[in-house]
């Protein structure tokens, strides 16, 4: 009798077990839903507003994918995940995809197991620091007290720098950028380290920003793009031209304002393939034809989203750098829709 | 003797599992077993059958590799280059030490509060009252955000200190009380006897503990003395040298001095330091527990009989005697027990330790090891197995000690 139990344990969990691996699509849509993990509050990539909508340049990916999807640039629920809770939520199947300001890392892709779809801001790790401390280089920062979150790259980086160069520090690991925010204010900490875009953001958010300021080192590479489990490459497909899409269109120069225009069709055959005019991208992707459109309605073409949200005419005010597209001398260059 | 005859054999019959009421109990028992194991069984190989769905597998290999990130507080040598399992242990000591400092200081605020509760003053009784219902109504992480929260913001930051005309100073110019923690002089011996400062304090310790013997003879010798002539001898005298003499020659001959801090670039450098994350938990846990201790106390001592404070007074003993010597022994065995369940609680709470950044073992092998190895399953299940360890282990020693005080029946 227990072995008999035992062994439909057994075919029953391997059933379960199989039903849970793939088709994230087919789950996406019967919930009518996109869930996208997303920061527990960072100004500029993921926040809720004073209505609590979500907006940002992180939010922007989620939406789109969502419009492509669903068809519903809204249906989205957004899960506020910290550097340490984010992966074991997007591995449980508790979040469907994760843009959260993450580095794409050999072990994030390998031992973790998730597909990294691209990177949608390429970035650094750098120091911040109130100015009173005249401090002008990473390398003085000798015995300093320093913020950091845990469960991130920033926190190995750190340990890297500072031994390299000999030095020492005290860590303060802090869950949240809230926190990080309120204990680096208060003068726990002397020094703010994480992703430069990230202490950007955070120093806008600041009374007095220009009294802070941020050290001329970067020490690390963080190309920061959204993920999705490995095992349902037709899932990370989706996610991954979304995002390819929105790149594509700035290169292009399709722009929300211009695409009902040009999606009654145009001489440029690529721009038709992408705005589903012309060829079956979207079928092969299991989508319908408008897919990208739809996408690219959301919020506009990576540059709008770049400069609606962190360009340099926002309180933020990034510079496109690295982030411009390659015909600009960037970094970004989406491969063709063909 | 052969009288005795074997009660009649009636043959068995299945149905007799169901019917027969010597046998029921037990069908039903194992057929509860059989569904509990299945249940297990199905929920262990679901999980590795999922595990091995997403490409997975349990190891424990993690634990050799470099942990990469660093620890502030270490009791232990540890760098970035360590092991994961160097970090475990780091955490696991940070997890001790401050479970073991909130257990002694909770006993202490707990046992005052109990008492002082009882007391006749109105206003003190009062005040404990508000003390205990004031702590223990409100969630530990609370108590430990706030308490964190109100030193950050009320002590000063070590850059208070700097410029000529800084706003905050030292206390003697030994003590600096900062955001970050408490800076104090610490000793230090310029001629060390042993060629290091851990075996040096062990000497001192082993002085301290031969004085303690020490103090414990003369203490015998004056009971026998006032047995024989009713008079006890003056020891004040004698005890203090028997502690302090051997600790001032030991202090002399390894040339003790003490290490000041000074406020030197971004912190204060030298001397000793706790860390504002220890204490503000420290603190947290041992005044929210401390209330619950006070409970106890109060239970206990209400436990014992009102005659037993009337015949002691009736002896002549003043109130505090009567506490000391009559009540307080006797009330023990109503309040180990709850006090060791206690004790297993500071332990379990010193894991919110994350919440003000004290690197205690969730913090290291539940935090940050787990998050950079993604061995959330293996990391978790050691953690509870550090937990149950630490846990058991002080539920063995306090039972020990209740089974020293408990009432013992001849
Ligand atoms: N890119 C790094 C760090 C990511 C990170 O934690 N970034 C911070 C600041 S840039 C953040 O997004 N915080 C938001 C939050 O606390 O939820 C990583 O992937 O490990």
């Amino acid at each position: 009798m227990k072995k008999s139990v035992l062994f439909g344990a057994l075919a029953g969990a391997t059933l379960a077990a199989g039903a849970a691996a793939a088709g994230t699509l087919e789950d996406v849509q019967a919930r009518g839903k996109l869930n996208c993990g997303v920061t527990t509050g960072l100004v500029g990539f993921a926040a809720p507003d004073a209505n609590g909508e979500w907006n940002g340049f992180d939010v922007a990916v989620c939406r789109a994918v969502a419009a492509a999807v669903l068809g519903d640039a809204t249906a989205v629920e957004f899960v506020p995940t910290t550097g340490k809770t984010r992966f074991t939520a997007l591995a449980s199947g508790e979040i469907d995809m994760l843009a959260r300001n993450t580095t794409w890392t050999f072990s994030r892709d390998v031992d973790l197991k998730f597909t990294f779809v691209g990177v949608n801001y390429y970035d650094g790790q750098g120091f911040m620091v109130p100015k009173e401390l005249g401090v002008s280089s990473a390398k003085e920062l000798d015995g300093a007290t320093v913020c950091i979150q845990t469960g991130t790259t920033t926190e190995l980086n750190l340990a890297d720098f500072f031994r390299a160069n000999n030095i020492s520090y005290e860590p303060v690991p802090i869950e949240t950028n809230a926190e990080a925010q309120q204990q680096y204010l208060a003068g726990a900490c002397d020094v703010y380290t994480t992703d430069a875009s990230g202490l950007a953001a955070t120093r806008a958010t600041f009374e007095a920003p220009g009294d802070h300021v941020l050290l001329p080192e970067i020490i690390s590479k963080e190309p920061l793009g959204p993920l999705v489990r490995h095992g349902d490459d037709e899932w990370g497909d989706i996610v991954r031209w979304t995002l390819n899409a929105l790149i594509t269109a700035e290169e292009l120069g399709v722009t929300s304002a211009n695409i009902a225009e040009l999606s009654a069709g145009t001489n440029n055959p690529e721009i038709n393939r992408l705005l589903g005019t012309e060829g079956t991208l979207g079928e092969m992707l299991g989508l319908d034809a408008e897919w990208a459109k739809r996408a690219i309605m959301a919020g506009g073409n990576y540059g709008e989203i770049f400069a609606g949200n962190i360009g340099e005419s926002t309180p933020i005010g990034l510079a496109r750098g690295l982030n411009a597209q390659w015909t600009d001398g960037g970094l970004l260059y989406s491969p063709p829709f063909r | 003797m052969t009288t005795i005859t074997d009660p009649p054999q009636g043959s068995f019959k299945l149905s007799m599992l169901l019917n027969d009421t010597r046998y029921r109990s037990y069908t039903f028992q194992f057929i509860a077993l059989v569904l509990l194991i299945g249940a297990i069984a199905y929920l262990i190989s679901n999980l590795f059958a999922n595990l091995a769905a997403a490409g997975l597998n349990i190891s424990y290999a993690f634990l050799g590799e470099p942990a990469g990130y660093d620890i502030n507080q270490r009791l232990i040598e540890y760098d970035s280059q360590s092991t994961h399992w160097r970090a475990t242990l780091v955490g696991v000591l940070n997890t001790l030490l401050v479970a073991f400092l909130a257990c002694v200081t909770a006993t202490i605020l707990g046992v005052i509060a109990g008492v002082l509760r009882l007391s006749n003053n109105w206003l003190i009784s009062k005040l404990m009252s508000f003390y205990v219902e004031a702590f223990r109504n409100v969630p530990v992480l609370i108590w430990i955000l706030m308490i964190n929260a109100v030193f950050l913001v009320v002590l000063p930051q070590p850059r208070a200190f700097r410029g000529d005309n800084p706003e905050a100073t030292m206390l003697f110019d030994m003590f600096a009380f900062t955001g970050r923690g408490v800076y104090f002089p610490a000793p230090i011996f310029s001629n060390s006897l042993t060629g290091s400062a851990g075996t040096d304090w062990l000497l001192v310790i082993i002085g301290l503990v031969l004085s303690f013997f020490g103090v414990r003879q003369v203490a015998k010798w004056a009971q026998a003395k006032q047995e024989a002539t009713g008079v006890r001898p003056n020891t004040l005298w004698i005890n203090l040298a028997i502690w302090f003499g051997p600790l001032l020659v030991l202090f002399t001959i390894m040339g003790l001095s003490f290490d000041y801090p000074e406020l030197k670039g971004f912190n204060f450098q030298g001397g000793g330091w706790a860390r504002g994350s220890l204490i503000a938990l420290w603190f947290a846990l041992s005044v929210y527990t401390g209330a619950f201790i006070a409970e106890n106390v109060r239970a206990g001592i209400q436990a014992i009989s009102k005659g037993q404070t009337e015949a002691a007074a009736s002896l002549g003993l003043r109130p505090g005697r009567i506490m000391n010597l009559v009540i307080l022994p006797q009330a023990l065995r109503v309040i180990i027990p709850p006090l060791i369940s206690q004790y297993l609680n500071i332990t379990k709470n010193s894991s919110l330790a994350i919440a003000v950044g004290y690197m205690d073992i969730t913090a290291t092998l539940g935090g940050i090891t787990l998050n950079q190895t993604g061995r959330a399953i293996e990391a978790v299940l050691l953690l509870m197995l550090f937990y149950l360890i630490i846990s058991l282990t002080i539920s063995a020693v306090m039972n020990v000690y209740n089974n020293s005080v408990k009432l013992k029946e001849r």
